[in-house]
């Protein structure tokens, strides 16, 4: 008997890639999505229910469709059009609260990936230069969508304590970049001018949709416990990334960063996602050697690549005509 | 000019103590002269004048007009007229008026010439291969073609860096390298040192000697304070600084790199210039255990010229508390001069390495022995004490 799978979070575009998948795999016999808002891609044989995770009812639909594996991947920074900043709290901590204690109380549930990310390593001056998953963050997590990261990982890991029949998978995955999936980087990379910080060039990590589904994938139908950071190896610097990109950095102080981007950005036409500044100031790279190791795969595309995937398939920038481009 | 001491008339201002202006006791001064409204000059004076210059007034057979380029001279021989007269008939005359031979009508071909020929001077015999792979390298750059190491490391800069580096080292603080055998040539090592100068110049100079006479790229281990810095972090990252923690530096030791540490840290850098060359307290031994893990050999360096850069004479605890700083540093030139009292004081450095203190020897548990850790920092701590006192007696005057 094939394995009966909840995917939270389908609305959005990993989660939605991801359920779909799941359905051709011949270990899974079901896929049931969850979401509260109606998902924007056809889901194929996924059976949606549109309900509030952060309501008792996800503890009913736990027992009706005999879940035994839950793929959490509802924990998100605020995106446009599903949630503001307050809303996104809630669904991610509040939602992830409910979800865990329907888990507890579900004896049939014995497998729990999460999708969490690699805002829980937070991004400041004191940071080590590559994180692994034993390091905690050292700064930038006291608002926004880091917190809400560290805090779900925390009721995760207590679940596991509750209940350590049940087999926790932990997947930091890193800023997804792909022009098929809505992202924070994905919309700052699509600006014209890229606002950024005076005096400062974060080294940044990217990672393929590719690579998460396939790592999401595989903790799901294989058990594979443990914690993981997911994403691209090798850095890129956030001039770097300006170039291959050909698009100009407008580099503003420091000192009122948020506020002026958010201006700028807005008049852009576009969105500006408050947790990308501390990410444009210092950066953040995490070390992946445990997920070819321990966890057994290999990333098939590095940072560079996939940003060169990115730059591709994007418009071209403004600064193009000044060289020819690579890749 | 020998004769200019027996007949003193054309001395120049400096002439420390000789005859000179106004100092002259049997003949009237330049100065007194012109003010007596252009007095014939001695006769005796313009014979020795043509005596020292006998192949000018030879070959020119005219009466003895000064032509020297010295221009406060001129008055003394009567005129602007006559000098103009001189420049115009000189073939010698060093700057000719503009227009005089033709400069807006040199040929298109004499440019490209000028051009090449500057090229080949600047590049060297290969010029045209040595251009085209910098024209590659700049489009490269321009499109971000380039590979930046997981630390931040972006070889480009770093050698611009170090190009830049270079000339100072030399010749404002006319560096002398010693030991520079003691830096592995390959495997991964720890160099230590001793911090000081209020800016710390002494990372940076010790950056360049291990790169120019060990051939290796030292990367820094810097405070979290360089990285929350504007431009500072960014330089420190993209010429091979990483975070001052142990994590960092068993990474980067692992790999086989050479890290640079300085465990006075902010007490070595900020300390009065009174108490220069004291070592401060060795931080808290981390580096030893960092070595001890990873089993790479220790490297001491002595720095001595980098206490007497901005010698720090006073301190604005209050400001720095304000700006978030270790210390605001008074030197004798600082805020006085403002940015100009930024410009480091030209001491004379002497860098020296010293033998590698081995720690593969160690099984890798030693590392969670404070003991052994506080030994091995305290013997680090005095050989570099005990080079600074030895090389101090060698280098003598710290300017000259």
């Amino acid at each position: 008997m094939g394995r009966v799978v909840l995917v939270t979070g389908v609305a959005r575009d990993l989660g939605a890639r991801l359920a779909s998948t799941l359905c051709d795999d011949p270990a899974i016999d079901k896929v049931v999505g969850i979401d509260v808002f109606p998902p924007q891609h056809d889901l194929g044989r996924v059976k949606f229910v549109r309900a509030d995770i952060r309501t008792p009812v996800v503890g009913k639909v736990l027992a009706v469709e005999d879940i035994d594996t839950v793929v959490h991947m509802n924990v998100a920074a605020p995106e446009r059009g599903l949630a503001g900043r307050g809303a996104a709290k809630e669904l991610n901590v509040i939602g992830t609260m409910q979800l865990l204690a329907a888990c507890q109380a579900a004896p049939a549930v014995d497998k729990l990936v999460l999708q969490s990310s690699t805002a829980v390593y937070g991004s400041s001056p004191r940071d080590p230069a590559m994180f692994t998953e034993s390091m905690a963050a050292r700064g930038g997590v006291r608002s926004g969508f880091p917190k809400d990261a560290v805090e779900v990982e925390g009721y995760v890991r207590g679940l596991g304590r509750r209940r350590p029949d049940i087999v926790l998978s932990i997947l930091r995955v890193g800023d997804v970049l792909s022009p098929y999936i809505s992202s924070p980087f994905g919309q700052y990379f699509s600006l014209p001018v890229l606002p950024s910080v005076l005096g400062y060039d974060p080294r940044l990590q990217f990672v393929h949709e590719e690579d998460v589904l396939n790592v999401l994938r595989r903790a799901t139908t294989t058990d594979r416990p443990g914690v993981f950071n997911v994403t691209g190896p090798e850095v890129v610097t956030l001039s770097q990334a300006a170039r291959r990109l050909a698009k100009p950095l407008l580099r503003l102080p420091s000192v009122g960063f948020t506020s002026a981007a958010t201006r700028l950005v807005r008049a852009m036409g576009a969105r500006y996602t408050v947790e990308l500044t501390r990410l444009l100031t210092y950066g953040r790279v995490v070390d992946t050697t445990a997920l070819g190791d321990d966890f057994g795969y290999e990333m098939r595309h590095t940072t560079g690549r996939t940003l060169d995937e990115f730059v591709e398939l994007a418009s071209p920038g403004a600064l193009s005509a000044l060289g020819v481009h690579h890749g | 000019m020998d004769d200019s001491r027996e007949h003193p008339i054309v001395v120049p201002i400096g002439t420390r103590g000789r005859p000179g202006r106004g100092s002259r006791s049997d003949s009237p001064s330049a100065a007194a002269r012109s003010l007596a409204n252009g007095a014939p000059v001695p006769s005796a004076t313009a014979a020795s004048r043509s005596r020292v210059r006998p192949e000018q007034s030879g070959s020119t057979r005219r009466p003895p007009t000064w032509t020297a380029p010295t221009p406060p001279l001129t008055s003394i021989d009567g005129g602007a007229g006559d000098r103009g007269r001189g420049n115009g008939g000189a073939e010698e005359s060093p700057h000719p008026p503009p227009g005089a031979d033709g400069t807006d009508d040199i040929p298109v071909g004499d440019w490209i010439a000028a051009l090449l020929a500057a090229a080949q001077e600047v590049l060297g015999e290969d010029w045209e291969a040595r251009s085209a792979v910098l024209v590659a390298q700049l489009r490269k750059r321009v499109t971000g073609d380039y590979e930046v190491d997981p630390f931040g490391l972006d070889p480009q800069i770093q050698e611009i860096a170090m190009a830049m580096l270079r000339p100072m080292s030399r010749t404002w603080f006319r560096t002398e390298i010693r030991g520079a055998e003691n830096i592995p040539r390959e495997g991964g090592a720890l160099i230590v040192g001793n911090h000081s100068g209020t800016i710390p110049l002494d990372a940076a100079m010790t950056m360049l000697a291990v790169n120019d006479h060990g051939g290796r790229t030292l990367r820094l281990l810097g405070a979290d304070l360089v990285f929350s810095l504007p431009f500072v972090g960014e330089l420190a990252r993209k010429t091979g600084a990483t975070l001052a923690c142990n994590e960092d530096a068993e990474r980067l030791l692992r790999r086989g790199e050479v890290a640079g540490v300085w465990p006075e840290g902010f007490k070595g850098v900020g300390k009065p210039y009174a108490e220069r060359y004291k070592l401060q307290r060795f931080g808290r031994g981390g580096f030893v255990s960092a070595a001890m893990r990873t089993g790479v050999p220790i490297v001491p360096v002595s720095i001595v010229g980098a206490e007497e850069i901005y010698p720090m004479v006073g301190n604005i605890p209050s400001l720095a508390r304000l700006l978030g700083l270790p210390y605001v540093p008074i030197t004798p030139l600082f805020p006085l001069l403002g940015p100009l009292g930024l410009v480091p004081l030209p001491s004379k450095w002497i860098i020296e390495f010293g033998e590698p203190i081995r720690t593969d020897a160690y099984e890798e548990s030693a590392a969670d022995d404070p003991m052994l850790v506080f030994n091995v920092t305290d013997q680090v701590r005095e050989t570099i004490q005990q080079t600074l006192y030895s090389l101090l007696v060698d280098r003598g005057h710290p300017f000259f």
